[in-house]
């Protein structure tokens, strides 16, 4: 992974003083609270609900052994022993103490982390396919290129008050692992065609979608540019923020976003502003140096894997003798482009958990698992899991058994109770109603492996807001809490999907009290159940079907459901303000 | 006389800042005879009665106001200045490396408005040489805004070469 030189190291240092001078001047009367927020929340820091929360960066969702049990550590110093991994993939402690937030700052410089840019209307934190560098459907490591953007983003002098947030997802592989559809801008590595204008044919570049995003007002991003030679990466990217920077609409909160402007503007207007602006600085000095990526990508070169059979014997022997690991293989253990290895993913989603939350144990223990098993690094993902990417077939069954003695080998991943689960009204102090008591009553009803595993891929998406941190229009299944004369309710989207296929869910109908939410999750399964066509998935039969069959079962016997078509449109209506 | 931050001091402002209240009209608002900062829309309007008289001449941009407008008036300025009417309104940053970095200007290059410490630095590194720092706030202890990072990955009008080309110099 990256390491930092002295150069980023005195940055960082910087930034913590900063922060530090800032904390000290705000509780010293001589900086506003509305000052001290913009640039606060710019150092990951929000006051919420109950308190301060403190949002880490962890870039492109890759840590080290090193880094979690600094993290472990600080969460047991500074906040209740636990943390929350977000779908951003950042770490979320949700009691710091405001005074206490730049020691921990130091803390995290000491270990090559910081908080830098996590929050407030700047570029955030850069997120990547979960399994680069390892996937066999990877045409080229997505890392580098995060970390190149992570250093021309970090303290961006020109950009540092957008509009609104800036999101930034790279995606290497053939299968769209890192939701670049539903990105700010979204990259997908692509080798060049004949007449894309690059150095050749063969060359790698980049494709580029613009103004996909969640929220209130989702939108699909849409491409942009086929082809952009790497070398333009940053002056290209500079001249797109630049365009967005000065025409982004900042009188209304709720239509800042890049894809307000982009659709308003329409796609290729949008684009030709940017190649307007772009054709001053293209080829200027801030052109990316094939030295400078080469410095860069060579802290991603594979590590020193040793030279192993492509079946490793001992797995498929323990696979055959134990029904319980056979069943957590299936699930988790994933294809490796490097003959004797695997890729594990560790469930965050342990039956009566919070979806995402780790404790300082369990950050000790993923630590020892990636040192011993994984080169000493793990990837965060959006799904809210871990995976530890390099481990030998040979190791599964004792990273199995290990995972298992710390509550991190639940069965149950790309299935029903693996869901994504954002921190709701519990804790965060946007939402409008709380996401997890909603998922634990769900993570009961199917509760059992067996059934889940006959229920199959289904992705259970819930957020507490229209924020969408819980991913609900790209669930198969979304759930969004909403807010009725000061009362929880819950919408369901249906059909939504991530990927190479990305949809936005379709709103069912009128909204749900919470203990009705797991009944018509119920019953949307039960239509799965009934009508699917031999290894359907969920999506497949949806799409065969179409929303109505769902719609009806969602709401017989509900009183609501005469009156659900109309009152679906009036939500549809909401759902784009 | 008002107290500003020019090339890292601080020093007195002779200049004054025209601002329109509610009735005035380009036309109609009084300029100073010397060291008058107009806004865009007096510039022009008035554009020719400023120039004869053979005073350095100064403008003020508002957020929305792009470097386009007076990018062929640039000769004429002793001073622009660019305003923030909210710090949290980041356009100026944009307009600031404009000004410098396309269309060549070397005057003078003022933040007004929400100038605040904790801003400076980006504002320095977009261009900006001179800074009206909000008049409630200690603006010599804003003057470490300044010089809050040792370093910057990016290229930027105070810095043309990005990092990288310097890294591996």
């Amino acid at each position: 992974m990256y390491r930092y030189d002295n150069i980023d190291r005195r940055i960082v240092d910087a930034r913590v003083a900063q922060h530090r001078g800032q904390i000290a001047r705000n509780l010293a009367g001589t900086l506003a609270d509305e000052e001290l927020r913009p640039v606060r929340l710019q150092n990951g820091l929000y006051i919420e609900r109950h308190g301060p929360m403190l949002r880490i960066a962890i870039p492109y969702g890759l840590l080290s052994s090193t880094q979690l049990r600094k993290l472990a550590d600080i969460s047991r110093r500074y906040d209740r022993g636990y943390g929350h991994f977000t779908t951003r993939l950042n770490m979320q402690l949700n009691w710091p103490k405001f005074e206490e937030t730049p020691a921990i700052l130091d803390e995290l410089a000491s270990v090559e982390m910081h908080a830098i840019q996590s929050s407030g209307a700047c570029i955030r934190n850069i997120t990547a396919d979960k399994f680069a560098g390892v996937a066999p459907d990877e045409l080229a490591d997505p890392r580098p290129y995060c970390e190149i953007l992570r250093q021309w983003s970090t303290l961006h002098p020109e950009f540092a008050f957008l509009p609104r947030k800036f999101k930034i997802a790279v995606n290497g592989a053939a299968e769209d692992r890192a939701m670049i559809r539903m990105y700010d801008l979204g990259l997908q590595l692509t080798r060049a065609g004949s007449g894309d204008g690059g150095d050749g044919a063969g060359e790698i570049g980049l494709r580029v979608f613009v103004g996909g995003g969640m929220g209130r007002t989702p939108f699909v991003g849409q491409l942009m540019r086929d082809f952009l030679p790497r070398r333009h990466l940053l002056t290209y990217l500079e001249a797109l923020l630049r365009v967005y920077n000065r025409y982004g609409r900042r009188d209304n909160l709720y239509k800042a976003r890049i894809k307000i402007l982009v659709n308003a503007l329409g796609v290729e207007e949008f684009a030709r502003q940017v190649e307007e602006e772009w054709a001053f600085s293209r080829d200027g000095p801030a052109t990316l140096t094939d030295r400078e990526f080469d410095r860069v990508a060579a802290y991603f070169a594979p590590p020193p894997y040793q030279s192993l059979p492509a079946g490793d014997p001992a797995f498929a022997s323990a696979v055959a003798q134990d029904k319980t690991f056979a069943a957590w293989a299936e699930r988790s253990v994933h294809a490796h482009r490097v003959s004797g290895y695997a890729a594990v993913t560790l469930s965050l989603k342990a039956p009566g958990k919070a979806p995402g939350d780790v404790t300082a144990g369990q950050m000790e223990a993923l630590a020892e698992l990636a040192e011993r098993y994984s080169f000493g690094e793990l990837r965060l993902t959006h799904e809210q899991n871990v995976v530890l990417a390099d481990v030998r077939q040979g190791d599964l069954f004792a990273v199995w058994q290990k995972a298992r003695a710390h509550g991190l080998a639940t069965a149950n991943v790309g299935l029903l109770s693996d869901m994504i689960c954002c921190p709701g009204g519990d804790l965060c102090g946007l939402a409008y109603a709380r996401s997890v008591p909603v998922a634990l009553a769900v993570q009961e009803r199917f509760g059992d492996p067996d059934d889940l595993r006959d229920l199959g891929e289904i992705s259970l998406n819930i957020s507490g807001c229209v924020n969408s941190c819980g991913h609900h229009h790209v669930g198969n299944i979304g759930v969004i809490g909403i807010d009725k004369n000061d009362e929880e309710w819950y919408q369901i989207v249906v059909g939504g999907r991530q990927g190479n296929a990305t949809a936005i869910g379709k709103v069912i109908g009128p909204s749900f009290a919470a203990e009705e939410v797991p009944e018509v999750i119920d019953a949307l399964i039960a239509v799965y159940r009934e009508r699917r066509n031999g290894g359907e998935r969920f999506i497949d039969t949806f799409e065969r079907l179409g929303i109505e069959a769902f719609r009806e079962r969602a709401y017989a016997g509900r009183e609501r459901g005469k009156t659900a078509s109309e009152q679906g449109a009036a939500h549809d209506q909401d759902h784009q303000e | 006389m008002t107290r500003i931050i020019k090339n890292k001091r601080i020093v007195d402002d002779p200049w004054r800042i025209v601002t329109l209240a509610g009735g005035e009209t380009p036309e109609s608002v009084e300029v100073p005879e010397t060291r008058a900062i107009v806004p865009l829309s007096v510039w022009l309007a008035r554009k020719d009665e400023i120039l004869a008289r053979g005073e350095p001449a100064g403008v003020w941009l508002d957020a929305h106001e792009g470097p386009e407008a007076i990018a062929a008036d640039l000769a004429h300025f002793a001073l622009i200045a660019v305003n923030f009417p909210k710090f949290s309104d980041g356009r100026g940053y944009s307009t600031a490396r404009l000004l410098r970095e396309r269309h060549g200007y070397s005057g003078e290059l003022r933040a007004i408005g929400d100038v605040l410490q904790d801003q400076l630095y980006f504002m320095k590194r977009c261009g900006f040489d001179a800074y009206a720092v909000r008049a409630d706030k200690d603006i010599a202890a804003a003057l470490a805004g300044l010089e809050e990072f040792p370093e910057s990955y990016q290229a930027a009008a105070d810095q043309p070469l990005p990092l990288f080309r310097r890294r591996s110099a």
